[in-house]
């Protein structure tokens, strides 16, 4: 095996990482914040695929669709989120965990049953514009072009999401209501506000993940079941509540797929899952901090 | 400006306040004094809602706010210093305040830069986390982050406790500043030399019951009711 078709490997990996940290990232903001483990967090992530299939093939012209279909369908799976949030969720903050997994997990049921009513259960696909198909090739080595522009995903959100939370007034106090909302409501600040603002922010990052994800892979029923487990595995691995520790975890997944491609092809599927246990039985905490 | 009437609260199934009355008028330092367990805190916690009365009445600026969620006292005008502090431990000192500032109704108010006059420790720790203060930073950063929301009343539990001897006595300068300034406070302490130094009256709780009230000179004169109810 040469080294350049590793390195190129590496960087679909990388490339592939992008998108699991950024739906990662939505799921760990709202465990963070929240204190809510969102089972429904892969459902949002398909349906940002699916809205962006339908904005693509509404809007035809393939740059325009595409461009379009990231700009929008994040935006339609915030406002899902934020309507189960005001009308649902809302209401069950006080409860302990175990029923907050079996509610979230009864909406993962109801909002797949929602995809197929609506998009039926054939594969979908979108195409990406030509400028974005083929490879592009930099210091020798190969990568899709498309995966070349998720790699500069990732890092755009990673700084985003801490703009958001250092230098906003909002993402500030949703820091501080991740570790004492009560003292944060004895300011005078409406906590369930924020935490609906802090819910929209993690639901739009795993619409975007969706969008992000649909050019690449073929949208489908059920492609929210894979991400979810990996996403919940990472955030573990990471540190729950930790927007760095999502970025190490996913990585860490990412790659150890990508390599295990390489090395076992049979048996890639295990490597990700490997990394988990290993890093577990080292940190059952997480690799960074965990505000939990 | 604050009454409560025949407050009780309870956490889950065991009973700790029993028909709790006091008042604080405007511009008034009032001290609630009792031992350990006595519901100092409890009181304080049920007239901000955090524990939510059981039974009883609590009015701010003659209306009735009973039961009313924290945030809205808050915005009332009703500000709370916990006695464990509760700073943000992640944020800094700069953020602490800021997500706590709110401005005044009236006038200038506190700003952050009036407050650094009466902590000048914290304007040189803006950019330090909360949790990397000491004891004493942190509760004169919880008093601080209080004033910035410019409340009108102010609970304030405990500010002197695990305190050195030379900061209670600063600290105590500094409610006395406050309350030349206009606030009106509510203050439970343990410490009863120090809260009768800057109180204009005192309730004394025990059980979960208001046992005497008065003046701080009447407190002062009355042997009886400190032995009962204040020597440890
Ligand atoms: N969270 C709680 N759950 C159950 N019981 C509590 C809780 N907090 C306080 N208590 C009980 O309520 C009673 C009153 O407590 P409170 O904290 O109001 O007393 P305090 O006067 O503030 O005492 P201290 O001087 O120790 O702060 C005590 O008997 C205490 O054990
Ligand atoms: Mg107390």
């Amino acid at each position: 095996m040469d080294l350049s078709a590793l390195a190129s490997q590496l960087l679909v990996g990388l490339s592939r990482a992008m998108i699991l940290f950024i739906v990662s990232a939505g799921l760990s903001f709202v465990l963070g914040v929240l204190r809510v483990p969102n089972v429904f967090h892969g459902s949002l992530y398909m349906i940002g695929a699916f809205v962006a299939f339908t904005i693509a093939a509404w809007a035809g012209e393939p740059a325009l669709g595409l461009a379009l279909a990231i700009a929008a369908a994040p935006l339609v799976v915030a406002l899902v989120g934020l309507v189960v949030e005001r009308t649902l969720l809302s209401h069950l903050y006080q409860r302990e965990h175990l029923m907050l997994i079996l509610f979230t997990f009864g909406v993962m049921l109801i909002l797949n049953d929602v995809v197929k009513l609506v998009w039926g259960a054939d594969y979908r696909s979108i195409l990406p514009p030509a400028a974005l198909q083929g490879m592009a090739s930099a210091f020798g080595l190969a990568l899709p072009r498309y995966n070349a522009l998720l790699l500069g995903a990732g890092p755009v959100v990673a700084v985003a999401m801490w703009l958001f939370t250092h230098r906003t007034r909002v993402g500030t106090i949703a820091r501080a209501a991740a570790v004492d909302r009560e003292m944060v409501g004895v300011l005078g600040i409406d906590v369930s506000r924020v935490f609906a603002l802090a819910f929209v922010v993690g639901c739009y990052l795993a619409g975007l993940g969706g969008a992000l994800v649909a050019p690449t892979t073929s949208i489908s029923l059920g492609m929210d079941h894979t991400i979810i487990i990996e996403a919940f595995l990472i955030v573990t691995i990471g540190g729950l509540g930790n927007i760095w520790g999502a970025l190490v975890g996913s990585l860490l997944f990412g790659v150890t797929q990508s390599v295990g491609l390489l090395v076992w092809p049979q048996f890639a599927v295990v490597f990700p899952y490997l990394a988990t246990v290993i890093v577990l039985l080292a940190r059952p905490t997480g690799l960074l901090r965990s505000v939990w | 400006m604050l009454e409560v009437e025949g407050l009780h609260a309870r956490y889950g199934q065991s009973h700790v306040l029993f028909d709790v009355s006091l008042r604080v008028e405007r511009g008034e330092v009032v001290c609630l004094l009792g031992r350990n367990g006595a519901g100092k805190s409890t009181t304080l916690k049920s007239i901000i809602g955090v524990v939510p009365p059981a039974a009883g009445r609590v009015r701010f600026k003659g209306e009735d706010v009973t039961g009313r969620e924290p945030f809205l006292l808050a915005r009332l005008g009703i500000g709370y210093v916990p006695d464990d502090r509760r700073i943000f431990a992640d944020l800094t000192v700069a953020e602490n305040l800021d997500i706590a500032a709110r401005p005044a109704a009236g006038g200038e108010g506190w700003t952050r830069e009036r407050v650094f006059g009466l902590f000048p420790v914290l304007r040189e720790k803006l950019g330090h986390k909360g949790g990397h203060l000491s004891g004493g930073e942190q509760k004169m950063l919880a008093l601080a982050r209080a004033l910035v929301g410019n409340p009108e009343l102010l609970l304030l539990d405990e500010p002197l406790e695990g305190l050195a001897p030379l900061l209670v006595r600063a600290l105590a300068g500094q409610i006395l500043r406050l309350k030349a300034a206009g606030l009106t406070v509510l203050l439970a302490e343990q410490n009863v030399g120090a809260a009768l130094g800057v109180a204009d009256r005192a309730y004394v709780i025990d059980d979960g019951r208001i046992r005497y009230h008065g003046t701080v000179a009447d407190l002062k004169a009355n042997d009886e009711v400190r032995r009962r109810y204040l020597l440890v």
